[in-house]
């Protein structure tokens, strides 16, 4: 059957996640992007909401299961509030997460306890490297196998909260495949940058460049142990955020946007009333709904084991990097002048906007 | 129930059978009826016809079960429907099967007997009386169309501005109508007694008190053989050219009175307008639904091509190392899937009487777009391949472009999703 109605469950899950997105990370996101920092209580309110816990069994110390689809529609509601927030909020998630997908049962018992449990703590994961043509399928840093060693050499990049990591999800280049590996913190030939990443947005999250020099990871610390793992669900999983994310965002700046044409007057008649605004309010709102309800589709499939769910996943995301800088963009447009200010959300929206298609390995559902 | 995209098991075993006949009757004949226009596909027609009585299938006008969404709860007014029961997917299903057909082709998926637009509107605004006489005739011996009568030369968009009159002769409690109707979809085989038919009609707009505007407008039953009424015009067009586009003039053509759609007294209210507006609502998904099978078959036959010549499509590579081919297939992937899970969603909420012209409208505006840009793209990739009448792309091309304007143009439907987001009415926002 076809349904588009999240359970109960789910709406009150995405309703606890908004009060949270509108009450504080919103109110937040000005101060926290031009500062430069999010503040600890503010980070603990969103863990609190318990996203992660919620989405691992008891058994690993949690309290259900995980669904992408209830993970597509929480961040997407946290989204709407800031999406440095959430990213930060949802950090832990980037460890958390690979591990329950792909860990080997010892894996799963020993580090996943040890994330969810207590309040909010800095585990993460290093996923991007710095290149153009940056391919998670085909990563640079690589991994070999010395003994009963996998050595790690490379560069990473935007890794959240890497300067005081507990550990770090490393992913590198193993025989051409993208295996996951735990770093734990302080390891030798690891270096950490000393300065923050300085991107187009996202001033608020902590973000660092990484170093590989010979670093010496047990065999144990492959992720799923000796045998490995698949990296596919874990970059849907990855891609699905960044989809759930980027309509987050949009919506954030087409509500906006639309708030302030019904308000701002011009020859006389609110904006609005103007077909040339009116109609990219409707295509925006259009074009939101399109991505989003691909997005839902894609995480069904993963959630129900479909073939085609990591292809789905790689076009929602592509889709929704694409939404979203078209939407965001036409919110700063709606608002001309203002738009540009920084009094007003909407540029910053857009500076968010155009990161989407670069986001991919930030947030996992 | 939880978000599910499982596309019920009713609706997959129709569209495996449906495939067969698109291929069969429908593709197999696709360049002869674009190139031999105003010639009908009787085979098509009577297969239809026969397939539609035996099994239910493709039926156009949509069973007693759905009628147009409605803002009341489930329950209401809804009789003794206590007993679990199976969600309702009539709507869903027959997206779906005009989603095949029009993959098949869509010039002649608008002929298919059944009742069309017409018996739409019957289902929509009729009175129960109404309903058995006007829609039991698609059952019957003979494949039956019907059509709907709506825009006028100097009326199209703007609908309330049509000039079509009804007056009411009290003597002989009849209707008199008078006016012209252009760009009547099957009006031809809706009218004209051809002796493969059965005896149609077609719901004609009109004014019955043009001084009270939108008040003032209502839908009459018309049937074929009634004096006065006369196809004058068969368009020449781009594309569908295997379904006929008629002129139809009515002059003094008398009507019976209950062959009125809706009230027949004026108030103050736009009750009469909404309701062919109310129509809309539940036809819109479904024109969408049309176009995007047309943007499926351009999609795939692309893909055909290109994998012929060794050109493979490399999902799940970024961008930058993608070919340009690569960048817009898979962007016009992206499109025709979200656009189809659009029209789900507008026929799923139309299934479960959810209020639904927001989301009904916003799946003909991106079904409108990805129509054209996916069959524009498929005959630019292709070259001279697209461009050849040997192959079908280019009439793809040609047929997927009234998508984008019957039913609502792109900017009509762009209009009406407007005023609903903003909350504004036609005269806040015009």
């Amino acid at each position: 059957m076809y349904s588009f109605e999240p359970t109960e469950e789910q709406q009150m899950l995405v309703e606890a996640v908004g009060k949270y997105a509108g009450n504080d990370l919103r109110t937040a996101a000005r101060d926290a992007e031009e500062g430069g920092e999010l503040s600890k209580k503010l980070i603990s309110k969103g863990w609190e909401i318990g996203l992660l816990q919620a989405s691992i069994p008891e058994a690993y110390g949690g309290f259900g299961e995980r669904s992408a689809v209830t993970g597509v529609l929480a961040v997407e509601e946290m989204a709407f509030g800031d999406l440095a927030g959430t990213l930060a909020v949802m950090t832990p998630s980037l460890f958390a997460t690979p591990v329950l997908l792909a860990g080997s049962e010892e894996q799963k018992q020993t580090l996943l306890p040890k994330v969810i449990e207590g309040d909010w703590s800095p585990y993460t994961a290093a996923l991007i490297e710095y290149a153009f043509d940056f391919d998670p399928l085909s990563l640079k840093t690589t991994a070999t196998l010395k003994g009963e060693e996998y050595v790690l050499n490379g560069e990473k990049a935007f890794v959240p909260f890497a300067n005081d990591a507990e550990a770090i999800l490393v992913y590198a280049n193993l025989d051409g495949q993208t295996q996951g590996f735990i770093v734990e913190k302080g390891a030798a030939g690891l270096t950490i940058g000393d300065e923050r990443e300085k991107l187009m947005s996202l001033n608020a999250l902590p973000l660092y460049r990484l170093k590989l020099d010979n670093v010496k990871i047990p065999a144990a610390n492959r992720l799923g142990g000796a045998s490995g793992h698949d990296f596919e669900p874990i970059l849907a999983a990855l891609r699905l955020a960044t989809a759930a994310t980027a309509v987050g965002v949009a919506n954030a700046a087409f509500e906006y946007s639309l708030n302030y044409a019904k308000e701002r007057e011009a020859f006389g008649v609110k904006i609005a009333q103007k077909q040339a605004i009116a109609f990219m309010l409707a295509e925006m709102r259009t074009e939101i709904e399109a991505s989003r309800l691909l997005t839902w589709e894609a995480a069904w499939k993963l959630d129900t084991g479909k073939e085609d769910a990591f292809t789905d996943a790689y076009l929602a995301a592509t889709g929704a990097a694409d939404m979203a800088i078209m939407v965001t963009d036409r919110a700063v447009q709606i608002l001309g002048g203002h738009g540009y200010i920084r009094e007003h959300p909407v540029e910053m929206w857009m500076r968010n906007g155009r990161g989407f298609a670069t986001f991919t390995g930030l947030a996992i559902v | 129930m939880p978000i599910e995209f499982e596309a019920p098991k009713p609706i997959v075993q129709t569209q495996f059978v449906l495939k067969t006949v698109a291929v069969e009757m429908m593709r197999a004949h696709s360049r002869y009826f674009d190139e031999h226009e105003h010639e009908s596909p009787w085979d098509y027609i009577e297969f239809m016809h026969t397939a539609m009585k035996a099994t239910g299938v493709g039926s156009l006008a949509p069973k007693e079960k759905p009628s147009p969404p409605s803002p009341l709860p489930e329950g209401e007014g809804g009789g003794d429907e206590k007993k679990e029961k199976r969600p309702p997917i009539a709507y869903q299903a027959l997206a779906a099967q005009i989603e095949m057909l029009a993959w098949g082709d869509v010039g002649m998926y608008l002929v298919t007997p059944g009742g069309g637009l017409g018996a739409a509107a019957v289902q929509a605004a009729g009175t129960p009386e109404q309903k058995a006489k006007f829609l039991a005739r698609f059952g019957g011996e003979k494949p039956t169309l019907a059509a709907m009568g709506m825009t006028e030369a100097g009326a199209g968009s703007d609908t309330a501005s049509i000039r079509m009159r009804a007056v009411l002769d009290e003597n002989t409690r009849e209707w008199i109508l008078n006016g012209e109707k252009i760009f009547v979809t099957a009006g031809d085989k809706a009218l004209t007694e051809y002796e493969q038919l059965g005896r149609g009609f077609i719901v004609v707009w009109a004014s019955i008190d043009p001084a009270a505007g939108r008040a003032g407008m209502r839908a009459f039953v018309v049937e074929a053989g009634t004096p006065g009424v006369r196809v004058t015009k068969l368009e020449h067009k781009m594309g569908i050219r295997a379904s006929d586009t008629a002129a139809i003039s009515l002059v003094d053509a008398r009507v019976p009175y209950d062959n009125i759609l809706g009230s027949p007294t004026v108030e103050k209210t736009t009750t009469g307008f909404k309701g062919a507006m109310a129509t809309f609502d539940a036809t819109r998904p479904l024109v969408a639904a049309s176009g995007l099978g047309v943007a499926r078959a351009a999609l795939e036959f692309l893909k055909e091509k290109l994998a012929e010549n060794g050109v493979q499509i490399r999902y799940g590579l970024p961008r930058q190392k993608l070919t340009s081919i690569e960048r817009d297939v898979i962007e016009m992937d992206i499109m025709l899937r979200s656009a189809w899970l659009m029209v789900i969603k507008a026929v799923w909420m139309a299934d479960n009487k959810k209020p639904n012209a927001l989301e009904s409208s916003m799946s003909k505006v991106k079904a409108g777009d990805v129509g054209t840009k996916i069959t524009q793209k498929v005959v630019e990739i292709l070259g001279p391949l697209g461009y050849s009448r040997e192959f079908l792309a280019e009439k793809w091309f040609r047929d997927a472009k009234i998508t984008d304007i019957y039913e609502g143009t792109g900017q009509i439907n762009r209009l009406v999703v407007a005023r609903q987001i903003l909350g504004y009415s036609g005269k806040e926002l015009r």
